[in-house]
């Protein structure tokens, strides 16, 4: 094991990378993209070069950094990885260059303070993933809704004020009650070390109220149904960058969260509310599939199918208590291994989609279905991309869509029947709502010569598109290499999960 | 014989007649200077007679500081009264309503 | 032997091809384009049919390996691999063979169109996948394949994305297959659930232990479990072979261009399901009401829907919904326990129709892109190799010996007479009168397009219209019809050739002579075939038996309708046609499937969707909650901004009024 502190080079130097960025100014655009580029890139460079030092045959944290923070609370500023937080820094890597390259010529005013607070957010969305202080993964938590906010609050849309007021009242709602829940816990254990709070021992009152607490800031950021509606409305506002990382890493903070806490802090009490987050996640599924067949704007046609991918990702997670208590470890790994794989997957895959919305959205201003069609004729390398994409919304085997699924569904079935027929059901509702979509954007005539005039997707476009496809392709016809890095801390949790605190 | 408690009456009369100017007059911005230096001098009268009292000249020598700053905060009131007088044509204080919610 | 690169070879030369014909279109071009698929089906074919030489002749051992993990966790394991048999080299020779016809047809098919190379790389990719299908060894792969044929199924029914119709029937097939996947992958859950694995050779080796095992779906009522799995694989089946009720998305599916109609839509994809359950025989031998359903189904479908030909008249639906009836019958087969014969079915199936189709094809570009039947007549004498193959497919099709399909359907008619589980007897019923159905609307087909008067003239001046039809007056072309070019005409000779054989060289082997071996298993009590081979006695017996059975006479019955009405006496359809008034309406309209399905489940999610976003969504949870907050907040504000006078004397009352608040509580509260 190497003594470099990774982890902190790849938060920091995001963080202060943005600074040469932000001095490039106003004048100097090139300058500003070509420096937030290279920053992206030594970062992802950076995080590729940890791969061959991780271990993915242990659950333990490494890569681990601890230093006193602030010493009369015993905070510390205490770092590490394992394989979940691995693959999802890894996700938010990615994402933020394809991100950067996608807003090269896109964004025109203010570039360098857009690269910049990408470059910002991303460093507190690594810190988030890699804290394993508690009170240190709070401030990570807060903090990356600032970027956020300005990032929709000044490249977005007409209505983007609205949008971003929303989107940070109502995290802001859920994580004051997680704050509340983790007072309580350093109250009880004298400690934020997240792995001493996994050990504390409750009772069931006190991991009740946890619960709930915990579930109330996730569930918000996953966002769970019925606290989701500030999703589609921020997708709607935010530029397509912001949107892109909202749908690829953002969404994913809220479930990273369940399974840092809600589960392993309060087993017993996310044992005995198993059967609501689960109802929950069906009403996802399926309501929101509902409401997706029926949107007029693409971006939230694509966010509420986000809402109804995410939905997985809960079941997933709380179908293994299901199975725990009917004896079922292998199921309960199934289960939980999906969610996480949805969660890469869904990573990948909105945030192609927001892309070729992004890419429709920059030639002709409008987000509205109606005003589209025929780009299978006029534009038929994105048609391709879209096509390839849409499908690995719907779930098709040999994209990363599918994978994550299958798995869940699988693990459903063994807890319940009926909870795997109600999850299978996305897959026709999810055929209706993206290929009606795509029926009517893709296929069909050009409704107008401004669509018909519409240039095919440029190199660089291309490349972010071809990027994201690689990866959706990659994990659909050999998922082991991903589901190794998560199977030892899975299968960890799962049998955490089987002991009772009580 | 005057005792401690006739000072301490004399300042509470004072006082109360200083707030009693603060929130009955409504005509003059001129008013309210002087009902609060009127205040100062209640405090004061408070602070000399304790000081008396209890043989302490600490007391003293806070008055000679309240007495600086009284003098201080009347030049620059009466310097912000001429600038609003100048600005708004009025130095009535019923109409200096700006920060209503 | 068989050795893993050859089997790798099969899939992926496929793969390569549809890869280089569709992200290079630009570069390598037309003859390029078609270059590189029809050689990497090719490839494809003819290692396929060594496989099969070697599997039965060349004594090979079955190869069932796995190349790579999919994924591993814990015990479950997903594998990605082959498992070559006698059923799935039967299956991959069948497949390539009729591939590759389709990709030498369409040389000449596509010709003038925009999307030549597009079109090579789809049906190459048809090809991958449905290897993919028939090679796998587990239930994982077998699923990647179903889905993936149904993607390229999907594309290529939108191949013509402009028609509006043709992207609304392109979607229609994806979704209603999709409710068929849904029961599908419920299925393969419950055979992981019961079975703990993903693998045929595993699920199958434990599958008797499924005998007395049960499950409780509703409180109170315990289902078999070998019944459930099999009843929502079937599901799975029904969705990708169209039977009743998820058939509505096949004859909509005839929008594609007519290549993928012969390959996708009759030879191979659509038999997918047919495949699927012959496969999982093991499972399907434990549970007789699984097997009833299956019957049942199949065999409604291999009747009813073959009624719905007779009222057609584009030339494509005909054979469209003789489709449905043909794979009911296959379906029927299988539910009788007769594996070998609905596989038999398929495969002469899938030659004479895919022929039917083709010929079609030739006859629709000859009448430039007409596809209705009242506007042809009379083409016998343009083209005579389209007009001769066609026949022979026709009468395979309607089961005249010594034609193939004669073998495989009288084989399904004997078997479906000999079963004895639930719903037999109505399946023989309709299975028999199925073959009046099919040799009427066959016949009336071959007649209206064929023989009688020419109803189409000769324009010189016509609009020479393939892409603006819809400018085009009906029934006039452009210039004469003429007998399609030999890309075109060779494969509906190759065709022909095993639609007038297979039957006759396959049907010992393969029906009486235990061909399939371990590949497909059936319980003692329901070897119908068994039974029947015990009456064989040679293929020549078999053929001049015929004349004495019911099926023959049955056949020839709808033969010497049709002939009466549509050749010597055409007044009379209408005549008929007015005297039975609203039964002909519910067979025109196809049952109203459609405009139930519509009405119902389209219309019904919409509007459903509908209300949950405005009400639900938009109403209560952003209105009443999370703007119901906000505006609270500001009502309350607006009441408590009042006492913000910004008068100084009001601030300085309030404040004494706290003091005095403030002192009097601390008096009289804190001495106390």
């Amino acid at each position: 094991m190497t003594h470099w502190p990774f982890l902190s080079l790849l938060i920091w130097m995001s963080i202060i990378g943005a600074a040469p960025v932000l001095l490039a100014g106003d004048r100097r655009p090139r300058l500003a993209r070509w420096l937030a580029l290279l920053v992206a890139l030594l970062i992802l460079a950076i995080n590729l070069a940890m791969l061959p030092g991780f271990n993915d045959t242990t659950a333990a944290m490494q890569f681990t950094e601890s230093h006193m923070w602030i010493r009369a609370l015993d905070v510390h500023y205490a770092l590490g990885v394992d394989g979940i937080a691995m693959a999802l820094i890894l996700l938010t890597t990615i994402t933020t260059v394809l991100v950067i390259i996608g807003a090269w010529e896109v964004i025109k005013t203010r570039v360098h303070q857009y690269m910049a607070a990408m470059l910002v957010l991303q460093g507190f969305m690594i810190g988030v993933f890699a804290a394993t202080d508690a009170l240190l993964f709070y401030v990570f938590f807060e903090a990356q809704l600032i970027p956020m906010f300005i990032i929709i609050g000044v490249w977005g849309g007409p209505r983007r004020v609205y949008a971003s007021l929303k989107f940070f009242l109502y995290t802001f709602l859920g994580s004051i009650f997680m704050l509340i829940g983790l007072i309580y816990l350093y109250s009880r254990a004298g400690t934020f070390d997240i792995a001493a709070l996994q050990a504390l021992p409750l009772g069931m009152d006190a991991q009740t109220w946890l619960f709930f607490a915990f579930l109330l800031a996730f569930a918000v950021k996953i966002p769970m149904v019925p606290v989701h509606t500030w999703l589609p409305d921020a997708h709607v506002e935010a530029p397509t960058g912001g949107s892109v990382v909202l749908a690829a890493v953002m969404l994913k903070i809220g479930a990273y969260g369940l399974i840092r806490f809600a589960l392993p802090v309060t087993p017993d009490a996310a044992q005995h509310y198993a059967w609501l987050v689960v109802g929950l996640s069906l009403i996802a599924v399926i309501y929101i599939g509902f409401v997706a067949l029926v949107q007029e704007d693409m971006k939230k046609l694509v966010a509420y199918s986000s809402i109804a991918h995410m939905g997985f990702v809960t079941l997933g997670l709380f179908i293994v208590f299901m199975l725990i208590r009917s004896q079922q470890g292998n199921a309960a790994e199934l289960g939980m291994q999906g969610a996480m794989v949805q969660m890469i997957s869904h990573g990948f895959v909105s945030g192609a989609l927001f892309s070729c919305i992004g890419v429709m959205y920059d030639r002709l201003h409008t987000r509205q279905i109606k005003d589209y069609g025929g780009l299978a004729r006029v534009m038929p390398w994105f048609a391709a991309f879209m096509v390839f994409f849409a499908m690995a919304n719907v779930g098709l085997p040999g994209t990363s869509g599918f994978v994550g699924e299958f798995m869940v569904i699988l693990a459903s079935f063994a807890a319940n029947p009926w909870l795997a027929l109600l999850a299978a059901f996305t897959l026709v509702i999810g055929a209706g709502y993206t290929l009606w979509l795509v029926k009517r954007v893709v296929w069909g005539e050009p409704p107008n010569a401004h669509v018909a005039a519409m240039p095919d997707v440029n190199a660089r476009e291309a490349l972010v598109m071809a990027v994201f496809a690689a990866f959706v392709l990659a994990i659909g016809i050999w998922p082991e290499p991903l589901v190794r890095m998560l199977d030892a801390p899975v299968s960890q949790l799962v049998q955490t999960l089987g002991h009772s605190k009580l | 014989m005057i005792t401690l408690a006739h000072y301490i009456v004399l300042g509470a009369v004072l006082f109360c007649i200083a707030v009693a100017g603060i929130f009955i007059n409504r005509k003059n911005v001129i008013v309210l200077l002087m009902a609060i230096e009127l205040m100062l001098l209640a405090v004061n009268i408070n602070f000399i007679a304790f000081s008396r009292f209890l043989g302490d000249v600490s007391g003293q020598v806070f008055v000679f500081f309240i007495l600086t700053v009284a003098a201080a905060e009347a030049a620059i009131g009466l310097a912000i009264l001429t600038l609003l007088f100048r600005n708004r044509r009025t130095i009535n204080v019923a109409e200096f309503d700006d920060l209503r919610g | 032997m068989i050795s893993t690169s050859i089997l790798l070879a099969i899939v992926l030369a496929p793969l390569l091809g549809a890869l280089l014909a569709g992200l290079l279109r630009k570069q390598i071009g037309r003859v390029g384009a078609h270059s590189v698929t029809i050689l990497g089906v090719g490839i494809a074919c003819g290692l396929s049919l060594w496989v099969f030489w070697q599997l039965v002749w060349g004594g090979a051992a079955i190869y069932n390996h796995n190349i790579y993990t999919w994924f591993q966790i814990g015990s479950i394991g997903a594998h990605v691999g082959f498992q070559i048999d006698r059923l799935s080299a039967l299956m991959m020779v069948v497949v390539s063979f009729v591939s590759l016809m389709v990709h030498i047809y369409t040389v000449g098919y596509m010709a003038e169109d925009d999307g030549y190379q597009r079109f090579f790389s789809y049906i190459a990719l048809f090809t991958f996948f449905m290897l993919m299908l028939v090679m796998s060894n587990n239930f994982l792969q077998l699923f990647f394949g179903w889905e993936g044929v149904g993607l390229v199924s999907y594309l290529l029914i939108g191949f013509w994305y402009k028609k509006p119709s043709a992207s609304f029937a392109g979607m229609k097939a994806f979704v209603v297959n999709r409710v068929g996947d849904l029961g599908f992958v419920l299925g393969i859950a419950a055979v992981l659930y019961f079975l703990g694995s993903l693998s045929y050779s595993q699920v199958f080796a434990h599958a008797p232990s499924l005998v007395g095992r049960s499950i409780e779906i509703i409180p109170g009522h315990s289902w078999s479990a070998a019944t459930l799995i099999c009843i929502l694989l079937f599901i799975g089946a029904m969705g990708k072979s169209a039977q009743v009720p998820l058939h509505v998305w096949l004859p909509d599916s005839m929008e594609g261009p007519t290549p993928i109609s012969a390959l996708i839509h009759a030879a191979t994809m659509v038999t997918a399901g047919v495949f699927m359950v012959a496969r999982m025989s093991p499972l399907f031998e434990l549970s007789t009401t699984a097997l009833s359903m299956v019957l049942v189904i199949g065999a409604t479908g291999a009747f009813f829907l073959g009624l719905i030909g007779i009222t057609q008249w584009d030339i494509k639906r005909v054979i469209a919904y003789s489709t449905l009836s043909q794979l009911g019958y296959m379906m029927a087969a299988l539910g009788a326990s007769a594996y070998a014969a609905g596989i038999f079915h398929l495969m002469t199936h899938a030659f004479f129709k895919a022929l039917l189709f083709l010929g079609a094809g030739s006859v629709i570009m000859s009448m430039h892109h007409e596809q209705d039947m009242r506007y042809m007549g009379g083409l016998r004498r343009y083209m005579p190799i389209t007009y001769f193959t066609m026949w022979v497919g026709a009468l395979a099709l309607c089961g005249i010996p010594p034609f193939s399909g004669f073998y495989s359907k009288d084989a399904i008619i004997d078997a479906v007479g000999m079963s004895h589980i639930w719903g037999s007897s109505y399946a023989y019923w309709c299975v028999l009168l199925g073959v009046f159905v099919t040799a009427t609307y066959t016949f009336r087909m071959m007649y209206l397009t064929f023989h009688g008067k020419e109803h189409f003239r000769v324009d010189q001046h016509a609009g020479h219209g393939h892409d603006d039809d819809a400018h085009h007056e009906r029934g006039v072309l452009a210039h004469t019809p003429h007998e399609s070019p030999w890309v075109v005409t060779l494969p509906l000779v190759l065709l022909a050739i095993p639609s007038l054989l297979a039957g006759m060289f396959a049907v010992q082997p393969l029906l009486y002579g235990n061909f399939f071996g371990s590949a497909i298993f059936v319980l003692p009590a329901h070897n119908v075939l068994g039974e029947m081979a015990t009456h064989f006695h040679g293929v020549l017996p078999l053929t001049l038996h015929a004349v004495f059975t019911a099926p023959f006479w049955i056949a020839i019955a709808g033969i010497v309708v049709s002939s009466y009405v549509y050749l010597f006496n055409p007044g009379l359809a209408d005549t008929i046609k007015r005297a039975l008034g609203p039964i002909y309406r519910v067979i025109d309209n196809k049952f109203y499937f459609d405009e139930f399905y519509d009405a119902v489940f389209t219309r019904g999610s919409v509007a459903l969707g509908r209300t949950l976003w405005k009400r639900a969504d938009d109403g209560v949870i952003d209105g009443v909650v999370v703007n119901g907050s906000a505006s609270l907040v500001d009502r309350v504000a607006t009441r408590a901004r009042a006492l913000q006078s910004g008068l100084l004397y009001h601030y300085a009352f309030a404040m004494i009024l706290g003091l005095i608040l403030l002192l009097a509580g601390f008096v009289f509260v804190g001495r106390a």
